[in-house]
């Protein structure tokens, strides 16, 4: 494998693991790290891409000039005709309120 | 024939129907348990069908017939919907655990506007999880598609079961998506037509998101003529998509028929050669596509020159390897903001284990509930989008984007040096890999897009049409890329190319699916 100087190690996929919000398995985890730093060797190719410093990013291909986009909607209030099909997805509600387990009181850093 | 009367929208839907009965075997499922040897004979695109609805839809065609209404311009074609789309009433699984038991509150609009021009849907078909991939193999719904050339092979992805319910003849056409290649690449495995709109040119309202600015819904067909019809059913603004964009939208059937004698073919070296990682070593190499792939493009390049085409040589596109790195980038960073949603809480996957506080609740639902294709994408989404990497990778892949759409603007500028109308090329590396043959390998998985992906980046319009079939009777693919909302020209020229070559030897050979009949 290529080297990889921002290769992921344990201790950062255990991190970045907590903030996506996943419980994982061991064998799922060993995957997982193996591929991201499979794929991280891959996305260093765009290193090696000379770019001019005053290349602008494309947040999307096709431009959109005035001409082309469309007006703003008016702010309309379309009220669900139906709330309980959409209430009815949720796993628990009570009294049109969906229902979660205790959110414990956290300190923020 | 419908309209002529010879036959009724509900014969042609029993017949499709009878059709999915023969050869597509029990529907994707969870937990469905071990292939079976029968499983591993057919074609399983779909995930839910709705016979019952799609007999109203044809019964409602047929009275309006009677009646001498006009029941629209898609009266009566039974059509298949990728599971990526919303459909009121139906299960819209995305593929997954996490999505399985969500009943979408409203429908999608390119659904809707197929319904409201009277086309009669079968259900929903199989795709890879979130549409992660390019085989349909990770779909959370097993068995997985298969190819119907050949079902040992993968039909393609992530709209595996859109290209394989229309080349098994189960639909006559099929709404996909594609963000990095995914109506092209399944189109080019099983020989049918994929076209990928420009972006903005189709809504993707209803649409569940993966790469939200290079996701683009569009049309499997087995012809560029029925491309043609379904996109002048589902083109067009949509205020409920801002991203739909205030260009007129030609009638596709009329420019269909125009002659391509002047138009401008382009063949770039920069598309016959592919970076491939190696197996053993990792280590990225470059090497030619196989000459199979070559020799069907030179071949279908010299079939339009006949047509009276121009055929320009040697245009540089030269960004085009840089198109996957980027793309792992881009995609991943919109991947994993689009799956945050997902929670356990409103709707979907709920974990069934006794949680005592919200984020363990998460944890647990979510971590059941997405297959490792998902995880793998939003644990790389939000590494590369990390405050003290975004320079490096975010913000550098969206400016090698730029670099790409450069490549496709002096293509096809009308007044630079090559004034392509089109760029021809392969669709896909290599015919149809053999299941199992490249799942779970995330990178070489990805490296099945890089011949489409460039156009995703681009936001630019491609459509994969069958060229020829391989030694091994598998469909090669060939690619038209186009500048900016000339969908037009691109089904003009693949409509063209199937009238050039109909009398062509590899058309009259059958799928290997329908040895079932004999069965």
């Amino acid at each position: 494998m290529s080297k990889n100087k921002d290769e992921i190690i344990r201790e950062t996929f255990d991190h970045l693991v907590d903030l996506a919000e996943f419980a994982l398995e061991e064998g799922e985890a060993r995957y997982l790290l193996r591929e991201l730093n499979s794929q991280l060797s891959a996305i260093h190719q765009l290193e090696a891409i000379p770019l001019d410093e005053d290349l602008p990013p494309a947040s999307h291909g096709v431009p959109y000039p005035q001409d082309r986009k469309q007006p703003l909607r008016e702010d309309l209030w379309d009220a669900c005709k139906d709330a309980s099909s959409i209430l009815g997805q949720a796993p628990q509600t009570e009294g049109g309120y969906i229902v979660v387990p205790d959110i414990p009181h956290t300190d923020l850093d | 024939m419908l309209r002529d009367r010879n036959v009724s929208a509900v014969e042609v839907l029993e017949s499709c129907l009878k059709r999915i009965h023969q050869v597509d075997g029990r529907p994707g499922a969870l937990d469905a348990g071990e292939v079976s040897k029968e499983d591993e004979q057919r074609v399983h695109a779909f995930i839910t069908l709705t016979a019952e609805s799609a007999r109203e839809s044809a019964e409602k065609v047929d009275r309006m017939l009677t009646a001498g209404d006009d029941p629209g311009l898609l009266a009566g074609i039974p059509f298949t919907v990728k599971d990526i789309f919303c459909v009121a009433g139906t299960p819209s699984t995305a593929g997954s655990r996490i999505l399985a038991n969500f009943r979408a509150p409203y429908t999608a609009t390119p659904v809707e506007r197929m319904c409201a021009a009277g086309a009669v849907m079968l259900g929903k078909v199989n795709l890879d999880e979130f549409t992660f991939g390019s085989s349909s193999e990770s779909s959370a719904f097993q068995p997985s598609p298969r190819n119907p050339w050949n079902p040992a092979r993968v039909p393609g992805g992530s709209s595996g079961g859109s290209t394989a319910s229309v080349a098994a003849g189960e639909a006559f056409l099929s709404l996909g998506t594609d963000t990095a290649g995914s109506i092209r690449q399944p189109a080019a495995f099983c020989g049918v037509v994929g076209l990928k709109p420009t972006y903005g040119r189709v809504s993707r309202y209803g649409l569940i998101a993966f790469g939200s600015s290079l996701d683009c819904p569009g049309p499997l067909a087995r012809s560029a003529a029925d491309a043609a019809l379904m996109m002048n059913a589902i083109a067009g603004v949509d205020n409920r998509d801002a991203t739909t964009a205030s260009v007129p939208v030609p009638d596709y059937l009329v420019e269909l028929e125009k002659d391509i004698h002047g138009m401008r073919i382009g063949l770039s070296p920069d598309y016959f050669r592919i970076t491939f990682p190696d197996a053993q070593s990792g280590n990225y190499r470059e090497q030619a596509v196989p000459d199979a792939m070559r020799d069907a493009v030179l071949e279908a390049a010299e079939v339009f020159r006949a047509l009276g085409a121009d055929i320009i040589e040697d245009v540089p596109m030269p960004n085009t390897r840089y198109g996957i790195p980027a793309y792992f980038v881009i995609s991943r960073v919109e991947a994993a903001s689009n799956l945050h949603r997902f929670d356990g809480v409103k709707y979907g996957h709920r974990t069934a284990k006794e949680v005592h506080e919200l984020k363990e609740l998460y944890r647990c639902s979510r971590g059941e509930g997405f297959g490792l294709q998902p995880k793998l994408r939003i644990l790389m989404g939000m590494n590369v989008s990390a405050a003290q990497y975004s320079e490096q990778y975010y913000q550098r892949a969206l400016r090698v984007r730029t670099l790409i759409r450069r490549d496709f603007e002096a293509a096809f500028d009308p007044q630079g040096k090559y004034r392509l109308d089109a760029l021809l090329t392969p669709t896909t590396p290599t015919p149809a890999f053999p299941i199992q043959d490249v799942y779970g390998d995330s990178v070489l998985m990805q490296y099945a897009d890089q011949l489409t992906v460039p156009a995703n980046h681009a936001g630019t319009p491609g459509i994969s049409f069958p060229g020829s079939l391989d030694a091994e009777d598998l469909p090669i693919g060939l690619q038209l890329l186009g500048a900016d909302f000339t969908e037009d020209l691109l089904l003009r020229l693949a409509h063209a190319y199937e009238q050039a070559t109909a009398d062509a030897p590899w058309r009259k050979k059958k799928l290997r699916i329908l040895d079932l009949e004999k069965l």
